[in-house]
């Protein structure tokens, strides 16, 4: 077999391109450098300087590493942080058992049935985030309509109130970040000949052994995708954990919330948004190169 | 025939409003090189996933080896089918695919080993097990697909269109090479096609199938020399079919009808001019215009090595066949 073409043209138009592309490319740079490379130098000033709580903005500049010092020596950070990432992947857990039979049925849908579905797994983008979540407190609630379900099956005579509690975050996330699994393991389940499936069963393989052995495996680039999209957002939620999460639980977004609003400083916040920066890159890298090579095995 | 080891009965089975398959009743004997030929939609591929189990009739019965299959679904029966699109798992190498079946089985992994490096070479594979199927030629995918389904070693091999998706070239080659694989593992074959040529020269016998129901079954010689109905013979080679009025037709080969300037001898002889000279290298096929007749065509081998053709366009000619050189057809 002849060995394919070296991809000559691709080489030389990565090197030199025209000056046109380089406006294109130029845009996007522009871009992060103001929206993005810029703040985060702010927010990195600051967090290398002083609280100054009679200054305005409250801070004293300065070169100090004390705050990044605090948050790696004081028990309740490093809690919190532990706690955020313990809460966000048993969320995630939850949330790919939940979307992988949902993002299965609407890939095995019949054609003309699946953007009624999938409009229908989008749809509580039309409510903002903030209202949906609100809705979850009225629902959660010591006599809200969980606990009124129920003491009326019977069933739970005396339910304990679920808002405020762990169990209520979890239950936010899985609700708000549902989507974002269901959408790329319906990308990649959409993708999968089920003419596979029919093979392995005359190859011998059960139903069970057939999804094990070739669905779940071609599926896999939606998996990772999937639980990248709700993982890390979930690790640096604020709003869920504030409203449903009660004094309790302690995740590091209501962290940073409570440093910047309630404590009013502004270099501990900063260093708290770095670190949480920081240690995300690594998964957000993971769903990036996932992201290019499923681009590049497409044929 | 030898001992069926397939028997359909009255098998049947509707896609909404189509009836798909429509009362087959056939029986395969062990050992036979089976050939289900028919045009798009006629059915054959239905028929195939049926005795895949890929589908369920909706009435009939279907054995396999003498036994019924209506609760027997498909990783459970004892056949295998080559695909037409091949189905390879595109996550695993060429052996992990060959193996895939193997593994099934829970065979112990040296066997397996062993097992896979026959196929391997029984398909002319060799050195080519760490290879994913998208770093594969098309015919070697077609060979990797054929040996998927042959290490399980079934009683019976399903092939789907086997050459379809090979060029013209490859084809011919492969086709000798199924048969010799065939007779070589005295396997049975059940291979569904459209094309005739294909079914004619590789089955030992075959069933061509019109809107769901078989219209014939023989051997390639007896569909061709003996069509049993006017859609046989035109669907099988090409056949001058002249009504006899009383509802019936004789159906001629056109290689069955001599050309000559003369009147020829012969029991039938009718005059003709010729429309159209076809050259086709190995033969020459004419369309003459038959007085008070329909178009009929005459196919003449080239034997001798003349530039100039015996027979020219608008020519006056005979036409002249034997009595028994066509068969005569009531339906």
């Amino acid at each position: 077999m002849a060995p394919p073409p070296a991809p000559v043209a691709d080489a030389s138009r990565c090197t030199r391109p025209p000056p046109d592309m380089r406006t294109a490319i130029a845009l996007p740079f522009a871009w992060l450098i103001v929206f993005f490379l810029l703040p985060f130098a702010l927010v990195m000033t600051i967090a290398l300087g002083t609280n100054a709580p009679d200054a305005a903005p409250p801070v004293a500049l300065g070169l100090s590493l004390d705050n990044f010092k605090l948050l790696f020596t004081d028990d309740l950070y490093v809690a919190a942080w532990l706690n955020s990432l313990r809460i966000a992947a048993t969320s995630t857990m939850v949330t790919l058992l939940l979307g992988y039979p949902m993002a299965y049925a609407i890939a095995r849908a019949a054609p003309e049935r699946r953007p009624l579905l999938l409009t229908l797994v989008v749809l509580p983008f039309w409510t903002s985030f903030l209202i949906r979540v609100y809705a979850w407190m009225g629902l959660l609630a010591e006599n809200g309509i969980l606990n009124q379900f129920l003491r009326w099956t019977g069933l739970v005579p005396h339910p304990g109130t679920i808002l405020g509690t762990e169990w209520a975050v979890h239950i936010g996330i899985v609700y708000a970040y549902l989507p974002f699994m269901v959408l790329p393991l319906y990308a990649a389940l959409e993708k999968l000949d089920w003419g596979l499936l029919e093979a392995a069963a005359d190859l011998g393989a059960r139903p069970t052994v057939a999804f094990l052995t070739v669905t779940l495996p071609l599926s896999l680039p939606g998996i990772v995708a999937g639980c990248l999209l709700v993982f890390i957002p979930a690790v640096g939620e604020f709003v869920i954990p504030d409203l449903l999460g009660g004094t309790g639980t302690l995740m590091i977004g209501k962290v940073l919330w409570d440093e910047f609003f309630t404590n009013g400083d502004w270099p501990l916040a900063s260093a708290v948004a770095i670190c949480l920066l920081v240690l995300l890159v690594g998964p957000i890298a993971l769903f990036q190169r996932q992201q290019a090579r499923s681009l590049e095995r497409r044929p | 025939m030898t001992e069926p080891i397939v028997r359909l009965e009255g098998v049947a089975k509707r896609f909404g409003d189509v009836a798909a398959v429509d009362g087959v009743d056939l029986e395969i004997g062990t050992g036979e090189l089976f050939a289900l030929l028919g045009g798009s939609g006629c059915g054959k591929t239905t028929l195939l996933r049926l005795l895949a189990g890929f589908e369920a009739p909706d009435a009939g019965r279907i054995l396999i080896g003498g036994r019924d299959m209506a609760d027997v679904p498909p990783h459970r029966r004892p056949v295998n089918m080559m695909f037409q699109s091949y189905a390879l798992f595109p996550h695993m190498d060429v052996t992990a695919n060959i193996a895939y079946g193997l593994r099934r089985e829970g065979l112990a992994r040296g066997e397996i080993a062993t097992r896979v490096a026959e196929a391997l070479a029984l398909v002319k594979l060799d050195g080519l097990g760490a290879r994913r199927p998208a770093q594969l030629s098309g015919g070697q995918r077609q060979r990797v697909a054929l040996a998927r389904a042959l290490v399980k070693r079934p009683k019976l091999l399903l092939l789907d269109e086997p050459l379809a998706a090979l060029d013209r070239k490859l084809r011919e080659g492969t086709r000798f090479e199924l048969v010799r694989l065939q007779e070589q593992l005295g396997l049975t074959f059940v291979m569904v096609t459209h094309d005739q040529e294909e079914a004619m020269s590789m089955a030992t016998r075959l069933a061509v199938m019109n809107a769901g129901r078989i219209a014939q079954t023989g051997t390639p010689h007896d569909l061709y020399e003996r069509p049993a109905s006017r859609f046989v013979a035109d669907f099988v080679g090409i056949a001058n079919i002249l009504d006899l009025g009383d509802g019936r037709w004789l159906a001629i080969r056109p290689e069955k009808i001599g050309l000559s300037v003369d009147r020829p001898e012969t029991a039938h002889a009718i005059a003709g001019n010729i429309l159209d000279v076809a050259y086709e290298g190995d033969r020459s096929l004419y369309r003459v215009a038959v007085k008070g007749g329909p178009v009929m065509l005459v196919s003449r081998t080239n034997m001798l090595r003349l530039e100039r053709e015996s027979f020219g366009r608008g020519q006056h000619v005979w036409l002249g066949w034997s009595s028994d050189a066509g068969q005569v057809l009531n339906e």
